[in-house]
């Protein structure tokens, strides 16, 4: 039964009605069974039956409509036949239709079961041709309704069709075509609930019928063709060809020419020829009799009785005499609208003409016949002016613009261009459908995209050299520089380092040190660098300090390079740095050398594609990252951090720990970023508290030095996590170093990530949830012990718990004096702040706001024995992943 | 205990025929009927509207039919001509 019964309907005719939805339905699920070659067998000897039959059907319809042409008729439904099997024989529409091996993704066809086809009255027997072969080679069965003044030859024109399929093999019932019937037998079918499409080619009623049914549709829209005939065309083939079009079928065609816009220069020759090839020229008298005649004054469309007449009937319809045989009347308008009747659509052969006095002129007529009914349809420009061709086809809104060839049978597809063959225009939302294309089988198709995991392509990028070990500052040798600038801070000059660092440049350049203060840099710094790096030209940066200062440099280089580069801009968000909205300047007016020699061991950017940047002004900080700014030559000398003072080797050392360890765990590890991260971690543990107890330890230091640069490394292409976006948060807000804020969180967020995520977090490079394995093998790299899964993670969280507490680092965000009150007073701040954090998008387990607070709150409450157990109990309730 | 009545194997080539001729001896049934898919590698039109009577007439007998051995093309027939649901089906 139908899901809305019409009001006028008897019993006897829904059971007609049902009974042809039956057999469509019927057909249309065995016709699934059927393969390609299946459907190929079939379409064509339907083809040849339609080449066969298309004059005897061209004169049914000329017999039975009163419109149009016979020998055109035969011709279009040539082209239903001909040209629509030569653009769909080699095509696939069962099955596997394409494959796109470089996407991983593979498109299959579904067919959309039983199609109701409205039939125009004006190409009736062509575009049942035209249907029925769409229908087979997609396995799809269709009722058919022809306009009632088109029915006998249409469902001639389907008996032929179905006739001959079925012989081939097609399921029976496949065609049907309603006998006799009437609107409400259309409404009953296109409200029926076993109807997938309605593919509705007639007039704007049935068209907005089959829109309004609520079902899938497509409809094609009513056309007013603008043609513009500029200056430079070739005249006497733009001539023809509109003859040629206009007069097809009586202009029956709805992309057919409607008005000519023509330039001035050229308006009187383009009518002399019109009038040479048996146009006449309607004088002005004539014109506006023609427009009270042809177009109903009431509605301002088309009268009906002129639809689809030769031009001789229509001049004898208002008494006007022309010649025997006149094939178009020509009437020159002023202009477009209600007030110019005969600027609207006309399916006969009369045509408008406007003389324009300019480019600008002929371009807005043309749209304002294009928006007078004809939006989303078709238009035709004849120029050879290429820029004329590219302004027109940006300004008129039409799903075909046809350039030097005829606007109807351009449209057809196939015949005067490469568009696709086709008998439906689709006209878009300009003209109420869901599409601009010219219809073609695709249209009948589901078309399924079955997509496979797609690994995202990864990367492993580190600065062009790295210099490490004692005394390998004495690599700066090599580089020649004509200008160098030392970036440093007030302690370096102290201890002597910038002397260090002079005396390993070649004696032939020049140095110069610019001094800026011990803290993380801020734009007015980095921008009174810059000036220094103008004034001596430098060719050569030299970053010596810690992460402040080789970030200050960074920053500096770049705006030294690319001045145009906004770091506000350059700061915004990104999910994936291989789509990031914003691009970083490739365009440098200077170029330079940046060389950073880190004299801390543990943020590792002397190899990191990231910089800070403190926005004092709004009181936050900015981090830009970007493989641009990783430094081309990192020198990794133990030299420079032997004096460092304890409490910095503890918390420098813990942030590169907490580099590795996040490194290691997070969605975009690798094999080759775990390489760097489990070997940093290895180190670490081993030489950090050698390096905290025994400061003067060379080896000890030289170990922590460069297991901070292989973290970074680690870190640099695979990113950190959550550990980072707390520390974050909690160091801004309470001014706690970033390693000692690090280390606050680090075995919360170890036992955190090892749980079962309440979120995962989508990685399509990682097959299953792996953070708790890969603690697992740390574990046993560093030979904590352990049976199970679970007892590794928790020796982990054990043995950083020791490293934390032998570097004296307090044990919880409490110990700090930082008051419970002002720590829940701050909590809405800190979540917020460590949930927009980046470094959290590549954490394994996704963080919700609530676990956040959760982590925070553990943190302060602190560390050790008795809380790992708590933890680990929670952790077997949560059934931890084994 | 289920009684077995009717126990017809379709043949691949006539399906319908079959179909009709199974449909006769559900008059004499009284308990369930059996039809084996597993010859029938693709069906027609007359395949289906065959099938689709003889549910009917079993409907109308009160008789409980089970299809067996059809295979998937077959079934998402049955599927889309929302017949699938007045059958069992094992495999």
């Amino acid at each position: 039964m139908s899901d809305k019964t019409a009001t006028v309907i008897t019993d006897e005719r829904i059971e007609y009605l049902e009974g042809m939805v039956r057999q469509a339905k019927t057909a249309a699920a065995v016709f699934t069974q059927y393969t390609q070659e299946d459907v190929d067998r079939i379409v064509k000897p339907m083809v040849l039956a339609g080449l066969e039959q298309a004059q005897y059907l061209a004169r049914l319809a000329i017999e039975e409509t009163k419109l149009g042409v016979m020998e055109d008729k035969a011709i279009k439904n040539m082209v239903a036949t001909e040209f629509v099997y030569n653009y769909v024989k080699d095509k696939r529409t069962v099955g596997q239709i394409a494959e796109y091996p470089e996407r991983n993704l593979v498109e299959m066809a579904e067919p959309i079961g039983v199609i109701f086809s409205l039939l125009p009255i004006t190409n009736p027997t062509s575009t049942v041709l035209f249907k029925c072969i769409m229908a087979i080679k997609t396995r799809n069965a269709v009722i058919f309704s022809p306009h009632p003044a088109a029915g006998h030859c249409c469902y001639e024109a389907v008996r032929i069709m179905y006739e001959t399929a079925v012989k081939h093999g097609a399921p029976e019932g496949v065609f049907t075509c309603l006998e006799s019937h009437n609107l409400q037998d259309n409404d009953y079918m296109m409200h029926h609930k076993d109807v997938g499409l309605i593919d509705a080619t007639g007039g704007p009623g049935m068209v907005k019928a089959a829109y309004s049914s609520g079902k899938p549709a497509l409809g094609v829209g009513p056309g007013n063709t603008p043609v513009y005939l500029e200056k430079s065309a070739d005249l006497d083939m733009a001539v023809v060809d509109i003859i040629t079009s206009k007069t097809f079928d009586n202009g029956t065609i709805c992309a057919s020419e409607q008005t000519v816009v023509i330039d001035d220069e050229i308006y009187d020759i383009v009518l002399e020829k019109f009038a040479e090839l048996g146009s006449h020229i309607c004088t002005e008298k004539e014109t506006e009799l023609l427009g009270r005649t042809v177009i109903d004054p009431k509605t301002g469309f088309m009268q009906s009785m002129a639809v689809g007449q030769k031009a001789t009937s229509i001049a004898r319809m208002i008494g006007l005499k022309v010649k025997p045989k006149t094939k178009l009347l020509i009437a020159p308008i002023l202009g477009v609208g209600r007030g110019y009747p005969l600027s609207v659509e006309k399916l006969f052969p009369v045509l408008a003409v406007y003389r324009a006095k300019s480019l600008d002129e002929a371009l807005k007529v043309c749209i304002d016949v294009n928006y007078a009914g004809g939006m989303g349809h078709t238009a035709v420009v004849f120029s050879r002016n290429d820029e004329v061709i590219r302004k027109f086809g940006d300004l008129i809104n039409a799903g075909r613009i046809i350039v030097n060839s005829p606007g109807s049978i351009g449209a057809l597809g196939g015949v005067y261009n490469d568009m696709v063959p086709t008998f439906s225009f689709g006209c878009g939302t300009g003209g109420g459908n869901s599409t601009t294309d010219n219809i073609n089988v695709f249209h009948y198709l589901n078309i399924k995209r079955v997509a496979r995991r797609t690994q995202a392509h990864m990367w492993f990028r580190v600065p062009n050299e790295i210099y490490f070990n004692m005394n390998a500052v004495e690599n700066l040798r090599k580089f020649k520089s004509r200008s160098t600038v030392i970036i440093t801070n007030p302690a370096m000059e102290q201890i002597g380092h910038v002397d260090t660092v002079r005396r390993n440049l070649p004696p032939e350049t020049l140095v110069h040190v610019s001094v800026i203060p011990d803290a993380e840099p801020e734009v007015k710094v980095i921008m009174h660098g810059v000036e220094g790096l103008n004034f001596y030209r430098a060719d050569q940066i030299i970053a010596l300090g810690g992460g402040s200062v080789i970030d200050a440099a960074k920053i500096m280089k770049l705006k030294y390079e690319s001045p145009e580069a906004d770091l506000e801009e350059l700061a915004a968000p990104f999910l994936d740095l291989r789509k990031r909205v914003v691009q970083y300047p490739t365009e440098k007016i200077n170029h330079s050398r940046l060389v950073a020699i880190s004299t801390t061991s543990g943020t590792g950017s002397e190899v990191t594609p990231f910089a800070v940047l403190t926005d004092r002004e709004h009181g936050r900080k900015v981090t830009l990252a970007d493989y641009s700014l990783t430094p081309e030559v990192a020198i990794v000398d133990p030299q420079f951090v032997m004096s460092m003072p304890k409490g910095l080797t503890a918390d420098t050392g813990i942030d590169c720990l907490t580099h590795a360890l996040e490194a290691g765990v997070s969605i975009y590890a690798s094999p080759y970023t775990d390489s760097n991260a489990f070997q940093a971690i290895r180190m670490a543990f081993k030489y950090l508290p050698i390096s905290y107890a025994q400061p003067n330890d060379e080896e000890a230091r030289t170990m922590m030095h460069n297991a901070a640069c292989i973290a970074a490394i680690a870190f640099s292409n695979a990113s950190v996590g959550v550990n980072h976006a707390l520390a974050h948060a909690l160091g801004a807000r309470f001014h706690i170093a970033h390693g000692r804020a690090n280390a606050l969180m680090l075995p919360h967020v170890i036992a955190y990530n090892a749980g079962v995520p309440t979120k995962f977090m989508p990685s399509p490079n990682q097959r299953g949830y792996i953070a708790h394995k890969k603690y697992a093998m740390m574990a046993e790299l560093l030979g904590l012990g352990g049976n199970t899964v679970e007892e590794k993670v928790q020796n982990l969280v054990i043995a950083v718990e020791q490293l934390l507490d032998q570097l004296a680092i307090p044990r919880s965000i409490a110990e700090l004096g930082i008051s419970k009150e002002d720590f829940e007073r701050a909590m809405p701040e800190l979540v917020k702040n460590a949930f927009d954090d980046p470094s959290g998008r590549s954490n394994p387990r996704m963080p919700l706001l609530s676990e956040l607070v959760e982590l925070f709150w553990s943190a302060y409450n602190g560390r050790g024995p008795a809380r790992i157990k708590e933890a680990s109990q929670q952790r077997r309730e949560d059934k931890v992943l084994v | 205990m289920t009684m077995i009545d009717v126990w017809v194997e379709v043949d691949g080539n006539s399906a319908a025929l079959a179909l009709h001729e199974a449909g006769k001896k559900l008059d004499s049934a009284g308990g369930d009927a059996f039809l084996d898919f597993s010859a029938v590698r693709r069906i027609d039109s007359s395949g289906l509207r065959a099938l689709g009577d003889f549910a009917g007439v079993a409907d109308e007998k009160g008789v409980k039919v089970t299809l067996r051995g059809v295979n998937v093309d077959i079934y998402k027939v049955l599927k889309l001509a929302r017949l699938s649901s007045r059958f069992s089906f094992v495999n």
